[in-house]
């Protein structure tokens, strides 16, 4: 693996485009910068194309003969599929308006990670197979021949793009990188180029219901170190249900939360909230995922993993769904879920057992975001909240690229956050909402082998929080995606190091004053609550 | 190199222009057959274009959304930014057509020492863009009174808003000489920005120069090499009441412009002009974020294969079992 540079040597960075152009410029794989290639065992569990073992190293990638001939056969039936990718190749006018909107062109001045390059890249092969201008005029018309190295190129800038959005938010005519890169993935997938980072959770999710391949007694092991822990914290006993038939509600939330600090905590979060209210809900084994890596996949691929969420609330007979904090899996569930799997007409319209409040905003899907429901359950007086427990804490909010560009959530978890904290504050209004920079590794690139370019990619969203922790001394970044508590926190310690990452519900759970608790010294992380410091 | 070509291949229109009519005599040709062939190109070009993007199934309901959803009563949604009904796309639509509104936002950056990377806004291109687009429609509304008789009242309302300086005679018409401005702009700016530069294609500075010799020419017409209006009107009359004759005292540097102009349409539907009829379709900016309320369908929508509860059970069930999880088979 190769050793991540020191953030003073990664932050010197040249925005000057090379001599040549970029046509006649291939790509060069560095290491740091790629994930990878997914292993024979993980395609064939998902009976994709071309399995084997490869190396990105080396020369030959073991590609099928014919592999060009399926590739441009792929183009077109996409081409003739998607309004977005037939558009997108036709109307670009090079205005330049993305092209510094990237993070990962703001972190590595590497041209071709300008949203409209990595665009071009596809472009180019369209333009020379597709179109009139392009035949006859070739490379004038901007045209290429669609080679080995052209292939790979591919693989790597687009396996160096998180689907984020933002360039679609400043493009005069919303041209969304994230379809020209999802168009590029499905095509690299028909020669069975994934990265393992990608197929290893998709297959474990169809296989075992989850990314994380946590088979069913190990989530409830996992949450039962968790029940531990909140008991600890809080003298209360709680007692989810798993697979239960009947109960009303059905909670899916991304794998990440059963996991790793700092997620765990806001599953923690979950659990008391949903006890405190005495909700009659359960968790799935089978339906144990919110994200879908298959998303940054295939089309198909995250329809057929996204699948099991309304089979199994069919199968258990709820009347609705909630989903926890997550990004992608947002997208997913606002975007796609109901066209995909749909209609989910055995499904009630959601209504909040304890406010009363009906989401008409979700009459459709029948899932809520958990950011609604709590939001609406902090607005009706329904919870006991002691935002002084959470003193010791400066918080700051990050809005994940999904949930802002790809369903616009932003005004509810600030609304909790402002009523389970005294201190919030927020970064440059440049780098927030609709405007909002990835976190660096979301699409499925927070890996290990690629950290040089997550650091990088990471840069101006921790540069934002940088900036308010020297301002008014935040601490902690709040955000509602479990990929974000998992990656902010590797960026934080490199670009940031003293700021912390939590989950909104973790926020919640301290500031819950929950019937029958002890009095609290702690909040969930074991620290002292503030102003019991030092007491024993 | 991109740049250089083009502009070549610009100045070689008007020298085919030039020479066809000034030494070779083809005024039939580049008077009548090359515009109708070019209208008839653009026209059927145009329609093609947009209804084979037209015909592309729309799969998914993905707009970018820029702005607070439409959630709990309490919360103000963002109506024109993350619009949830039609009415609101149409405000969206309106404000991305006539104003701009996404390249309004536009930002710059700037990696400062720490690393510091600081934003600022960043207008140019949005003024720059907003007044060559404009002014690009003015002229084209303008010369309707070269296919209209009478000449409808509107185009000299236009006309003397146009001509508001009241400065020369002829009256300087604002709108030509913005636009030739604007379109320098935007080309010093391919020019000058290193990665703008960089990613710019013959495609791009094609029609930028056609534009710019196209504006030049006009230009040239109205105040410095008069062009006899009286000829051209006779000569677009006929072309518009499919009754075309090439009439006396038409100037070359006439025919030049309109070769010029009969390049730029017939070209529009093999270019990235098409952008003028794609943003309409843009499945980001026309689409509702309300898929959470109107189930949105995929015309191709497909069965796939899954992965049932049942396999899982049965590959789990003891280890369920163990773990007090309900199973349905015992």
């Amino acid at each position: 693996m190769a050793k991540t540079p020191k953030p003073d040597e990664l932050s010197k960075i040249n925005y000057t485009p090379p001599q040549k152009a970029w046509m006649d410029n291939p790509a060069e794989l560095k290491e740091g910068n790629w994930c990878y290639g997914a292993k024979a065992k993980n395609l064939e569990t998902l009976h994709f194309p071309n399995p084997r073992d490869w190396r990105v190293q080396d020369e030959d990638w073991k590609l099928p003969e014919n592999w060009q001939e399926i590739i441009l056969k792929g183009m077109k039936e996409r081409l003739d599929k998607y309004r977005s990718f037939r558009v997108f190749m036709d109307i670009c006018v090079r205005c330049g308006a993305c092209a510094d909107k990237c993070h990962f062109f703001i972190g590595s001045g590497d041209p071709k990670n300008m949203p409209v390059l990595r665009a071009e890249l596809l472009r180019s092969v369209y333009r020379g197979n597709f179109t009139t201008a392009g035949k006859i005029l070739g490379k004038i018309a901007g045209a290429r021949p669609l080679t080995l190295a052209v292939l790979k190129e591919w693989w790597y800038y687009f396996f160096q793009c998180t689907e984020c959005r933002r360039c679609s938010v400043f493009c005069p005519y919303g041209i969304d990188t994230a379809e020209i890169t999802m168009m590029g993935r499905e095509l690299l997938n028909l020669l069975g180029l994934n990265t393992d980072w990608i197929s290893g959770p998709a297959a474990n999710c169809y296989m075992k219901g989850n990314h994380l391949g946590l088979e069913p007694h190990t989530i409830v092991g996992n949450l039962e170190y968790m029940l531990d822990d909140i008991e600890t914290v809080t003298g209360i006993k709680i007692k989810p249900t798993f697979n239960r038939k009947g109960a009303e509600i059905l909670f899916v939330t991304p794998s990440g939360d059963l996991f790793a600090d700092p997620g765990t905590y806001t599953c923690m979060g979950y659990l008391m909230l949903f006890h405190e209210l005495g909700l009659d809900y359960t968790w799935s084994t089978y339906a144990s995922e919110g994200g879908n890596f298959g998303f940054f996949t295939t089309n198909e691929l995250a329809k057929r993993l996204n699948s099991k969420i309304y089979n199994e609330a069919k199968r258990l007979g709820v009347k609705w769904i909630l989903g926890g904090e997550c990004g992608h899996m947002w997208r997913v569930l606002n975007q796609y879920m109901d066209t995909w799997n749909g209609p989910a007409d055995f499904l009630e319209v959601p209504k909040s057992p304890i406010t009363g409040t009906v989401f008409e905003n979700t009459r459709s899907t029948k899932m809520v975001h958990i950011a609604e429901f709590t939001a609406d359950l902090i607005k009706n007086k329904k919870l006991k909240l002691d935002p002084k427990r959470n003193d010791n804490l400066k918080v700051t909010f990050h809005d994940s690229c999904n949930t802002a560009r790809g369903m616009g959530i932003f005004e509810e978890p600030r609304y909790i956050i402002n009523n389970v904290c005294n201190n919030f504050y927020e970064m440059d209004e440049l780098t927030t909402r609709e405007k909002t920079f990835c976190c660096g590794s979301g699409s499925g690139l927070n890996a290990g082998e690629n950290m040089e370019i997550r650091m990088r990619g990471g840069l101006p969203r921790a540069n934002a929080v940088k900036d308010v922790a020297e301002k008014y001394g935040v601490n902690m970044l709040a955000n509602i995606c479990a990929i974000d508590r998992a990656v902010l926190t590797a960026s934080m310690d490199y670009w940031v190091p003293g700021v912390k990452v939590t989950g909104v519900h973790e926020l919640v759970a301290n500031a819950l004053i929950m019937k029958g608790e002890k009095e609290r010294t702690t909040d969930l992380r074991g620290e002292p609550l503030p102003g019991t410091e030092g007491q024993e | 190199m991109n740049a250089i070509l083009s502009l070549i291949a610009v100045i070689g229109l008007a020298l085919i222009a030039y020479i066809g009519v000034n030494a070779a005599g083809l005024q039939f040709f580049f008077g009548i057959v090359v515009p109708y062939a070019a209208m008839a190109l653009f026209l059927l070009g145009v329609i093609s274009r947009v209804v084979k993007w037209g015909r592309t199934p729309v799969p998914f309901r993905i707009p970018t959304t820029c702005g607070q959803q439409q959630t709990l009563p309490w919360i103000k949604q963002a109506k024109f930014d993350n619009p949830s009904t039609g009415g609101g796309v149409i405000m969206r639509m309106i404000l991305e057509v006539f104003l701009f509104r996404s390249l309004f936002s536009n930002t710059k950056f700037e990696l400062k020492e720490g690393p510091k990377v600081a934003y600022s806004s960043a207008k140019w291109l949005w003024l720059g863009g907003l007044a060559f687009h404009w002014t690009f429609f003015v002229v084209l509304v303008r010369h309707l009174r070269l296919f209209t008789s009478p000449v409808p009242g509107f185009l000299n309302g236009i006309e003397a808003l146009d001509g508001f300086l009241q400065v020369g005679i002829p009256g300087v018409l604002i709108s030509g000489v913005v636009l030739l401005a604007a379109a320098t702009y935007l080309f010093l700016r391919r020019v000058f920005i290193p990665n703008v530069r960089y990613i710019s294609l013959a495609a791009d500075y094609f029609p930028l120069f056609l534009i710019m010799s196209v504006a030049l020419t006009g230009i040239l017409m109205r105040y410095f090499v008069r062009a006899d209006i009286v000829s051209i009107k006779r000569l677009t009359m006929g072309l518009v009441s499919f009754s075309p004759s090439i009439p006396e005292g038409l100037s070359v540097i006439f025919y030049i412009h309109l070769f010029l102009v009969s390049t730029l349409f017939a070209y529009i539907p093999f270019s990235k002009i098409m952008h003028l009829g794609g943003v309409f379709l843009s499945p980001t900016r026309n689409l509702a974020n309300n898929s959470r309320m109107v189930r949105h369908i995929n015309p191709w929508n497909y069965p796939v294969e899954v992965h049932t509860y049942q396999e899982y059970e049965d590959e789990f069930r003891d280890k369920m079992k163990n773990a007090g999880i309900p199973v349905e088979k015992e």
